[in-house]
């Protein structure tokens, strides 16, 4: 009788853990609702002046505008809050050179020497404007603005969602690395 | 091995691309020339008549779409509709009734038309008169024949000038006696006479005939003739070749001693060197580019440009390899193997966008050269021997674009296969003009921009025989 009584004891007792269990793995596999998010809110904290490399649409070249945002200390998270502050700018309405609401950086890997890799999302890509000349403000406003505000850097690849991809949208080619000089001289003489 | 399949379709794209100037003379072909278009096409035998596509007769001179339902054949040209029965010969267009000449015939959904019912079926679709000889195959539509005047000074020496008024792109050989000249897709027309004969004792006569969608102009002579092509190649000059001096030059004279030089032999064949252009619609296929407006790709687009441009270019004096001639897709590394393998002298690739307006022309925005092998370039950046040249056929087609009223600016742009041609290469991207973006599709804006095209090409033909 008593080994019967214990038996149901540890019935009940495995059947309340199982079910924790199951509660924990549920909540793991849901994605937290920050993820979710189109786009990555804005840092906080001291803000510091940079120069953005913004592309006009209507006149067909980029046009540096300063502007006051919150960096983090790291180069690489500079970086990338560097370029989130462009998007966001082009996500504004109104914006001279519109990016869908969805855009965003996922992240910039800083390889030396001189080379950074910025990781764009599927979003970006796939709901960009097909066009030589959207597309390539667009790499032009990237790569000049990532090299005017982070040092040293020389050249610049682009994936999309981790993955080398053909074009931007179509046309802008992202297969070979984007030469820094190149393209500064090419944004200079428009 | 992807460099054999390369090979092999650059071939096949210079081939099918080059074929119809290849054209069997046993093989029935109509010479059809338009102001925007001139073209031909082949002409097929059906119990004892000819016949001719409609849909491939209609289809450079606008937008057309066709359907096959049970015996119907329907076909739509621009906002025009036709409707025709298999078999009957009774037929409607915009509404009217008329009869064509022999039964509508359907071979694998497309519609075949009697040859004899075109002169009275296309004004019906086009709303323009045509002229159409019949027994030469060759049609014209709207005012666009161009008649030979020939002058003749007595010299010395004789020189025959054959005036058009348009520059002119004919076929010339020469044998002794006689020069030959075919003009496949000019639109040449009698000169009045088919003899003309002449009061010289060099240059005797010169005769006009026409067969098979081909005009032919012979001059007639007692001595070896040749050619050459002046006043921007609207007129072709003929006169005596030149014979072979009688005394050896100081480096090649004869040894003491050594028999007296043995005669020689006639005047070469006359061989009139044409640049090679290579004109690339982009995208086409499943690769359908911007979507312009919810019904218009890119890809159309860029294809009706192109041909407005091959047409101007030709007439120009260019000869012409079209990487897309039809809805195809090619990639674009198969496009500069292509244009690789042609050794053209200029490669021109037509984009079109809904954004912005006017043109804007890009050469190459060269990425960090990979690794290149003594002389070998690296395939990323084969353009860079000739980003030079390129950055001055982009600054005269922007000059000459902004003298037609475009707004045009010229740029810098990632852009395959730029950086992977090794001739001269530009990229021109189409805007909207003031009528917004139904000017993309409008033939009369796009034949503007095609002429400035060219005539910024011609303007450096020089340099750019020179890259070739």
């Amino acid at each position: 009788m008593l080994s019967v009584v214990a038996m149901m004891a540890l019935v009940v007792v495995m059947g309340f853990y199982v079910r924790h269990v199951r509660t924990q793995v549920r909540e793991a596999e849901t994605p937290a609702v920050a993820n979710a998010l189109p786009v990555a809110p804005p840092p906080t904290g001291p803000t510091e002046t940079v120069t953005l490399y913004v592309a006009d649409d209507a006149a067909g070249s980029l046009r540096p505008r300063s502007a006051q945002i919150p960096l983090p200390s790291g180069r690489q998270q500079r970086a990338e809050e560097l370029l989130r502050a462009l998007v966001r700018l082009y996500q504004q309405p109104g914006s001279p050179h519109p990016l869908s609401a969805t855009s965003d950086i996922r992240s910039i890997y800083l390889v030396n020497p001189g080379t950074a890799v910025i990781d764009l999302n599927a979003a970006f890509a796939d709901q960009h404007r097909s066009g030589i000349l959207s597309e390539q403000l667009t790499v032009n406003s990237l790569v000049e603005t990532l090299a005017v505000n982070v040092p040293a850097i020389q050249r610049v690849s682009i994936l999309v969602e981790g993955k080398a991809r053909e074009t931007l949208a179509g046309h802008a080619d992202l297969t070979e690395f984007f030469d820094v000089p190149a393209v500064g001289k090419a944004v200079s003489a428009q | 091995m992807p460099s054999t399949t390369n090979k092999t379709l650059a071939l096949l794209l210079a081939t099918v691309t080059l074929l119809p100037a290849a054209t069997s003379a046993d093989e029935k072909q109509l010479s059809v020339y338009a102001p925007v278009a001139t073209y031909t096409l082949p002409v097929l035998e059906r119990g004892g008549r000819e016949y001719v596509g409609l849909l491939e007769l209609l289809e450079p001179l606008g937008r057309v779409s066709s359907q096959f339902a049970g015996a119907y054949w329907r076909i739509r040209y621009n906002a025009v509709d036709g409707a025709f029965i298999a078999g009957r010969t009774r037929a409607r267009v915009r509404g009217r009734d008329f009869d064509l000449s022999g039964p509508f015939l359907v071979e694998n959904s497309r519609g075949l038309v009697p040859l004899s019912s075109v002169v009275s079926l296309l004004p019906r679709f086009l709303g323009t008169p045509v002229n159409f000889h019949e027994s030469a195959r060759r049609l014209f539509i709207g005012e666009v024949g161009v008649q030979p005047s020939f002058q003749l000074e007595s010299g010395p020496p004789s020189r025959l000038l054959l005036n058009f008024g348009t520059p002119v792109n004919p076929t010339i050989s020469t044998e002794p006696g006689r020069l030959r000249m075919l003009f496949k897709r000019d639109p040449i027309v009698s000169p009045g006479s088919q003899s003309i004969s002449f009061d010289n004792k060099v240059i005797t006569q010169a005769t006009y005939s026409e067969n098979n969608g081909v005009a032919e102009l012979n001059v007639t002579a007692t001595s070896p003739l040749m050619a050459s092509f002046s006043n921007n190649g609207k007129t072709i000059v003929i006169t005596p070749a030149p014979t072979v001096a009688a005394t050896a030059g100081p480096d090649n004279q004869a040894a003491p001693g050594a028999s007296p030089a043995t005669p020689q032999p006639p005047a070469a064949p006359a061989v009139v060197h044409r640049p090679l252009a290579v004109v690339d619609p982009a995208h086409g296929g499943e690769e359908r580019g911007a979507a312009l407006t919810d019904t218009l790709p890119e890809k159309d687009v860029t294809l009706g440009f192109a041909r407005l441009l091959r047409h101007e270019l030709e007439l120009r004096g260019f000869a012409i390899l079209l990487l897309r001639d039809g809805d195809s897709t090619v990639s674009l590394d198969q496009r500069a193997s292509a244009a690789n393998a042609a050794r053209a002298g200029i490669y021109l690739s037509l984009h079109a966008t809904s954004q912005g307006s006017g043109a804007r022309v890009y050469t190459a925005l060269l990425p960090v050269e990979g690794p290149s092998k003594g002389t070998f370039h690296a395939w990323n950046s084969a353009q860079a021997p000739a980003l030079a040249v390129s950055g001055a056929v982009a600054a005269a087609i922007v000059a000459d674009m902004q003298k037609r009223q475009f707004q045009a600016r010229g740029a810098s742009a990632s852009l395959r296969p730029l950086n992977n041609v090794l001739m001269p290469a530009v990229a021109v991207e189409l805007a909207p003009g003031p009528n917004g973006i139904s000017d993309l599709s409008s033939a009369n804006y796009q034949q503007r921009a095609a002429a400035a095209i060219a005539d910024a090409v011609v303007s450096l033909r020089d340099r750019l025989v020179v890259q070739q």
